[in-house]
């Protein structure tokens, strides 16, 4: 249980997806112009993210490596994650019309969300099991909503706050989330087990 | 292993199919017919322009009655025409003409600061307070025209678009004579 815990801790703060491995970085600059939206995209996220990494590795261990096909790997979990979006899309359609809306063209490109394949990825690589693999992906996403939902926060602050021309628009929220990540590099500091 | 490879992405891409297809199935989300022919007519750009969140939210208001056919600016007199006959409206086509694009400007020497204008502003793009006077930014402003008609004192009106290096398009294509 601790060591599930440490795995959640550790992707959602210390090796945050977004401010840390820098994966996933278009909705993140993208859809955080609006605190309702950060979250809903946050949420749509979450769902996919953690889908997406439970039936990667199922398609890693009962298809790709008992018949020893590994290089199919970036092709069969873009196939997975793909339906997996598409699902989400229709899900999202019929319970929440109005988030569907607001997501607009961001929900169908969370299929292009880096975050959703480099997880299902790095699954494979650190050779984690099923379960920690959910984890692992219910972690980062967890990282990334609320990284999403912080910087919509500061976002909806900077829009108020007298920006010099120069800087307002994407510079400064380019430059804002570089000072966020930094600040997310002092959770390195904590104890990782 | 090459049959195997092609064997498991082809089962996966039924599967994945089969699924998604009962899904679509049982989540399907009925949709007017007539809200789809208006929002296959309208530009798709979702610009926003409207006032509503994009073309299919204003579609469906033209439908309700809500909004009228001249709701958008990108669409011009084409698409108010095109909209008229779908709706079986008749409309002053005469009245209608195609207007470049503009912003809302405030004159600071009529201004009283009753902040009416930026409540009914859709995008939030009016800044002030009370007693102040107001300012329209222009990044923010789709040109509705909404904040024209509450104001007590006139004071606010549409200025076209300064053609700058930054704002200089090409031309739209005119059709020969």
């Amino acid at each position: 249980m601790t060591e599930y815990l440490l795995i959640l801790l550790s992707t959602a703060l210390v090796n945050n997806v977004v401010l840390v491995k820098f994966l996933g970085l278009c909705p993140f600059m993208g859809v955080s112009n609006k605190l309702d939206t950060a979250i809903g995209m946050g949420l749509a996220t979450t769902f996919v993210l953690t889908l997406a990494a439970a039936s990667s590795w199922m398609i890693e261990h009962f298809i790709l490596q008992p018949f020893d096909i590994g290089f199919l790997r970036i092709l069969a979990f873009i196939l997975i994650i793909a339906a997996v979006v598409q699902f989400t899309e229709m899900f999202i359609h019929k319970t929440s019309p109005m988030l569907y809306q607001l997501l607009g063209i961001f929900l169908p490109l969370i299929t292009t969300n880096c975050a959703v394949l480099g997880v299902a990825l790095l699954n494979i690589q650190e050779q984690h099991t099923f379960v920690e693999s959910v984890v692992y992906g219910f972690g980062s996403a967890l990282g990334f909503t609320l990284v999403m939902i912080i910087f919509a926060g500061i976002r909806q602050r900077l829009a108020l706050s007298d920006v010099p021309d120069t800087f307002s628009g994407a510079p400064i929220g380019f430059i804002t989330a570089g000072l966020l990540a930094l600040a997310f590099l002092g959770f390195a500091g904590l104890p990782t087990g | 292993m090459l049959y195997s490879a092609i064997a498991s992405l082809t089962l996966m891409g039924l599967t994945l199919g089969f699924f998604l297809g009962l899904a679509g199935r049982y989540l399907k989300v009925e949709s007017n017919p007539i809200v789809d022919e208006l929002e296959s007519l309208m530009p798709g750009s979702q610009c926003g322009q409207c006032g509503f969140p994009g073309c299919r939210p204003a579609a469906e208001a033209i439908v309700e009655g809500a909004a009228p056919v001249t709701i958008c600016p990108p669409g011009g007199r084409a698409l108010i025409e095109q909209l008229a006959a779908k709706l079986a409206i008749d409309f002053d086509l005469d009245s209608i003409e195609d207007k470049d694009p503009a912003f809302a400007q405030v004159s600071e020497e009529t201004c009283i600061g009753c902040t009416r204008c930026f409540k009914v502003c859709p995008t939030d793009a009016i800044m002030g307070g009370p007693k102040q006077i107001h300012q329209v930014f222009r990044e923010a402003c789709t040109g509705c025209e909404a904040c024209i008609e509450v104001c007590p004192t006139e004071c606010l009106h549409m200025d076209g678009v300064e053609i700058t290096l930054g704002t200089w398009r090409w031309p739209k294509p005119a059709l020969a004579a």
